[in-house]
């Protein structure tokens, strides 16, 4: 399937007469509005973990002034103390800002908007006026979601999992206002989603270069490809419970509230249902990413593609029948705890495929540990840990003891920030040539590494120590319990080594910053890589290329005998290459 | 503090600690492969000038091999599991002549309903305590799980069960406890403010000790 | 000349010192005016009030040294007569009465697990302050349906201040961490409520001349009405009784 579409906008200018409003704030280019992204979704990235520091200081020294709790008003933190119904908030804006605006568009905001145009070989995306409206959607999204902490009564505080009657009920919560402008928020970032989930299916379908078969497409572009079908299908789920939620909470409907003849389990079908997908959405870019970045780093064809692909699109399948494993203690049938674990055991079996492919590339390669390759290989050793936790909580009769405990907390946190945080560690200085022209500063980019890396692993590897010990989660003072005191010197270790992990991510920001203006200017190719984007200045101009690339090859050609560098872009033509099917085919 | 699983203190704790020590030497192998691997790659396969990389697409061989034996492990842990499943929650596992007790789970506190002296739940001699939970050592126990508000969770770590109390649902779960003490029960599912310390002490007791106990709850109860 | 100007200044002074004297003296609502005082009988048996068992809350349970805590939702005085039973002018106020601004806050104590005072009124507008003096966790849950409902936590020693906003006869409080925990508040456009003592007595004073219906709020036997008319600064009597259910 090599059809080019004849796109509806006019040739690459070649003076760009567009205003300064249209060209950087408005702009329908996908660069741009990647970019926009980027930098939005690192804010939030920050905010997230500014949330984080709060709740781990309450938990490493439960009931003390926290050092600089004074700005905090009197409705959260007293003389700096932070009240458990403030806790509980933190808690959820923690995750909620975490996965809807940082990972999330972190890797799908950015990078399927960023690279799929420029992966294939077309201009921009099909629909770029839907694209700017993703970002604006998303925009306004984390506005009030951000504004939803300073709201009457404070903010959501049910956990960024929403459980309902707790989240329908005001006089249940003490929330108010804050409750509601979550599910509005939510809705806004569904619309983001889905509006972005269009353009990236449709772009790939239609608008590949010719020579650029499906399975010529780089893993990155794949695994946005899947991720983007997941994302069409999963958010109108979530947007459809929050609407109800919504209605519960405002008009006086009463979907989940028992009371009232509601039922509090739709809630959990209808959360989990999206929220299984979605993991996966916060995984798959990571993975594909992560698969081009090791390829170029160990100057190897990815061991075994097509496994690759099919790994991709297997666990994507599967995820859609796995939702039930976060509701074995919910109170279900417990014949469907059976046909879950069943599920869910199985969905291990293609991320394993992956994670020895990755190795499979690794082995008889000659690796250049630059700071994506670092970050990269980093990805695959913390991942694999965060998903062999996941089979002690696939067996059910071991998630009773550990469902709700810190080891799920673990967990988590060892596939979304040792997998999905240190991919966007890899994938942003590796592609923060294409984007600025310059590169970000190798020395400092290495600090950040190696400490993250440390202190990552010191404050959630004792977490699953904590959870086997019986430690429940979203808890504002364990020192209630008398059978987790003896773990309090380990909170307070774990809550030390995490301020020192948000104070390395310093080096991340301000590298990112400085190096916009201050990197070494990267030229084409800094990385002698193979994909399309390589072959165009750095930055990338408006419209990408005046006349679409033919491809030749897959992405993955490093060490080919054909040639005697160790690369072989996908565009470059050898003799020995015979033009695609629809080259003749009009080219703009 | 124990660096593994707490006090084994029902019966089916030493079966959910035997899995969780199974799945922990399967990961912990597949573990150890995989990090070794990474490390021994990382250093003997190292850019060094002159080298080059070895050209391939990959293996079929391999890719069978190592789908097939996760597969397979993954199959057979599942039915080992469910083994286990339907014997501590399938419909069928609550042992029929299970001593009943009713919790009814609310913000921020657990209502302890106990049978009283003729032991059977629904009669005049029922009565309630708040946020202690005393049972005979021994015998298999039924809580039966009820909520007045939100979605809170009955964890007991020492006898390893958990469950959901889900307003608008009865719900049944079952242990048996093992050795005689004093434990904790906490609520393992996030209810408010006050989720941190909606918590209740467990009394594993001698039948004596727990029928005393009874005569005398059961006396303050009504006076 | 001299004697007549001496006699002028001291009239003038003395008129003086009258005018700011009587300028100086309060109005006269809150001085003087009428009297309202009664007794809240009670006949019949006394309720067996349970006991409320602390166990779970230690340092509250150490407070009570002589004798464990019961609950109070009826308490029967010596005497035969209730305490904790609401009194307060329901209507019969002149459109124009405007209350004067409250003097300071009213304070709720909750020590020992329980809340002191059980049964109390406030003015609209008037500063609740809210002191947790055990310094572990409590949450107050105010559950108005006239004024906003409110739900916060005092994890430690702290005191928080609450306003209500409109009169509300009565606002449950309660606290859901020690579930025996409960008070009762009443919510007055005006000062004119009292609360019935250890001795069952209670007093109203101040009162403009009228007639004036005055209800007794008791949390487990309801409300009772009766009309009382005071003029210049006379005492009324009127008695409540209630009966054991």
């Amino acid at each position: 399937m090599t059809t080019v579409a004849a796109t509806a906008h006019p040739a690459p200018a070649h003076h760009d007469d567009r205003s300064f409003i249209r060209k950087y704030v408005f702009s329908t280019d996908h660069k741009i509005i990647g970019i926009q992204f980027l930098f939005v979704s690192l804010f939030f990235l920050l905010v997230g973990g500014l949330l984080a520091m709060q709740m781990r200081w309450q938990l490493g020294f439960p009931g003390k002034p926290m050092p600089g709790g004074g700005v905090l008003p009197e409705t959260m933190a007293p003389g700096g103390v932070i009240l458990p119904e403030y806790y509980i908030q933190l808690v959820t804006m923690h995750g909620t800002f975490m996965v809807f605006f940082a990972i999330m568009p972190l890797l799908v905001g950015v990078y399927a908007n960023f690279l799929i145009p420029l992966k294939i070989g077309t201009h921009d995306m099909a629909f770029p006026r839907i694209n700017m409206w993703s970002f604006w959607s998303f925009f306004a999204a984390g506005l009030v979601m951000l504004a939803s902490l300073f709201v009457p009564d404070g903010a959501a505080r049910a956990g960024w999992t929403m459980y309902a009657p707790l989240s329908a009920r005001h006089d249940l919560s003490g929330a108010s206002f804050g409750q509601e402008m979550w599910s509005v928020s939510i809705i806004l970032v569904g619309l983001s989603s889905i509006l972005g989930s269009l353009n990236y299916i449709t772009t790939i379908i239609n608008n590949r270069a010719p020579g650029m078969t499906w399975f010529r497409l780089p893993l990155s572009v794949w695994s946005l490809f899947i991720t983007a079908i997941l994302g069409l299908l999963a958010l109108p789920v979530l947007s459809g419970a929050a609407i109800m939620l919504l209605f519960d909470q405002i008009i006086g409907t009463h979907f989940f509230d028992p009371a009232a003849g509601g039922q509090a389990l739709l809630w959990q079908h209808l959360f989990w249902f999206f929220g299984h997908p979605e993991v996966y959405i916060l995984i798959l870019p990571a993975m594909g990413m992560v698969s081009d970045i090791i390829a170029n780093g160990s100057r190897k064809p990815i061991f075994g593609y097509h496994s690759m692909v099919f790994a991709i699109v297997a666990i994507a399948f599967l995820g859609w029948i796995v939702w039930g494993h976060h509701m074995f203690m919910s109170g279900m049938n417990p014949t469907l705890g059976s046909s879950f674990m069943v599920s869910t055991l199985v969905i291990a079996v293609p991320s394993a495929v992956k994670t020895f492919n990755w190795m499979g590339t690794m082995w008889r390669g000659n690796l250049r540990f630059t700071v994506p390759m670092l970050n990269a290989v980093a990805f695959v050793a913390m991942f694999v840990i965060g998903g062999l936790s996941g089979i002690f909580m696939a067996a059910t009769p071991v998630d009773m003891f550990i469902h709700d405990t810190y080891f799920i907390v673990a967990h988590l946190h060892y596939v979304l920030f040792g997998g999905s945080l240190f991919a966007l560690f890899a994938a942003i200085p590796y592609w923060y040539p294409k984007m600025f022209g310059r590169l970000m500063h190798e020395g400092w980019g290495k600090v950040h590494f190696w400490l993250t890396f440390i202190f990552y692993n010191l404050v959630f590897f004792p977490m699953h120590i904590l959870g086997m010990a019986g430690h429940m989660r979203r808890i504002y003072d364990p020192t209630q319990y008398a059978f987790l005191q003896p773990y309090q010197p380990m909170n307070e270790f774990i809550s030390i080594s995490a301020f020192l992990l948000f104070a390395t991510q310093i080096i991340f920001f301000v590298n990112f910053w400085w190096s916009l203006k201050r990197g070494k200017p990267s030229g084409l190719n800094p990385w002698q890589d193979n994909g399309l984007e390589w072959t165009l200045p750095s930055p990338a101009p408006h419209g990408n290329w005046e006349r679409v690339p033919t491809v030749y090859r897959g992405p993955y050609e490093f060490s080919s005998p054909q040639v005697p560098e160790d690369y072989l872009p996908q565009t470059r033509r050898l003799p020995s290459d015979r033009e695609p099917a629809a080259a003749s085919a009009a080219r703009h | 503090m124990h660096w593994w699983l707490p006090l084994k203190g029902s019966t089916f704790a030493g079966e959910v600690d035997g899995l969780f020590l199974a799945i922990t030497i399967i990961t912990g192998i597949a573990f150890v492969l995989v990090e070794v691997g990474l490390i021994w790659f990382v250093v003997k396969y190292r850019q060094r000038p002159g080298r080059k990389a070895f050209y391939t697409h990959g293996s079929t061989r391999a890719e069978v091999i190592w789908t097939a034996i996760p597969a397979v492990t993954m199959v057979a842990l599942g039915l080992i599991s469910n083994h286990y499943w339907v014997r501590i929650k399938g419909r069928n596992s609550v042992p029929p002549n299970a001593y009943p007790i009713a919790i009814h789970a609310k913000q921020f506190e657990w209502q302890v309903t106990y049978p009283g002296p003729d032991g059977k739940l629904g009669t005049s001699d029922d009565f309630t305590v708040r946020n202690q939970l005393h049972v005979p050592v021994g015998r298999p126990i039924v809580v039966r799980l009820t909520s007045e508000d939100v979605i809170h969770s009955f964890f007991v770590p020492v006898f390893r069960v958990k469950q959901d109390a889900v307003p608008g649902m009865d719900i049944n779960a079952w242990f048996q406890a093992t050795v005689p003490g004093t434990y904790e029960l906490g609520c393992a599912e996030l209810c408010g403010l006050g989720h941190y310390r909606m918590r209740a002490q467990v009394f594993v007791q001698s039948q004596e000790d727990y029928d005393a106990w009874t005569k005398q709850a059961a006396q303050e109860a009504s006076s | 000349m001299g004697k007549l100007g001496a006699v002028a200044a001291t009239g003038v002074a003395v008129l003086v010192l009258a005018l700011g004297g009587w300028m100086r003296a309060p109005l006269p609502a809150a001085q003087g005016g009428g009297t309202i005082s009664g007794k809240v009988k009670f006949t019949g048996a006394k309720p067996a009030m349970p006991k409320i068992d602390m166990s779970e809350e230690p340092k509250c349970k150490a407070k009570y040294t002589a004798a464990p805590p019961t609950d109070e939702a009826v308490v029967v005085n010596a005497n035969g007569t209730l305490a904790n039973v609401f009194v307060y002018v329901k209507s019969g106020l002149p459109a124009s009465y405007k209350a004067p601004a409250p003097a300071g806050p009213v304070t709720l104590d909750q020590d020992g697990c329980r809340y002191h005072p059980h049964v109390f009124g406030i003015l609209v507008g008037q500063n609740l302050a809210i002191k947790n003096s055990d310094g572990i966790l409590h949450n107050i849950k105010a559950k108005g349906t006239k004024n906003r409902p409110f739900n916060i936590s005092q994890p430690t020693t702290m005191t928080s201040e609450r306003t209500f906003t409109a009169p509300e006869v009565m606002v449950p409080l309660e606290c859901n961490v020690h579930g025996w925990m409960h008070a009762w508040l009443g919510v007055l456009p005006h000062p004119f409520f009292a609360v019935s003592g250890t001795d069952g007595s209670f007093t109203i004073k101040g009162l403009p001349p009228g007639t004036y219906t005055i209800e007794a709020w008791q949390e487990k036997y309801g409300a009772q009405t009766a009309t009382v008319t005071v003029a210049g600064s006379e005492t009324k009597t009127a008695d409540f009784g209630f009966a054991a259910k």
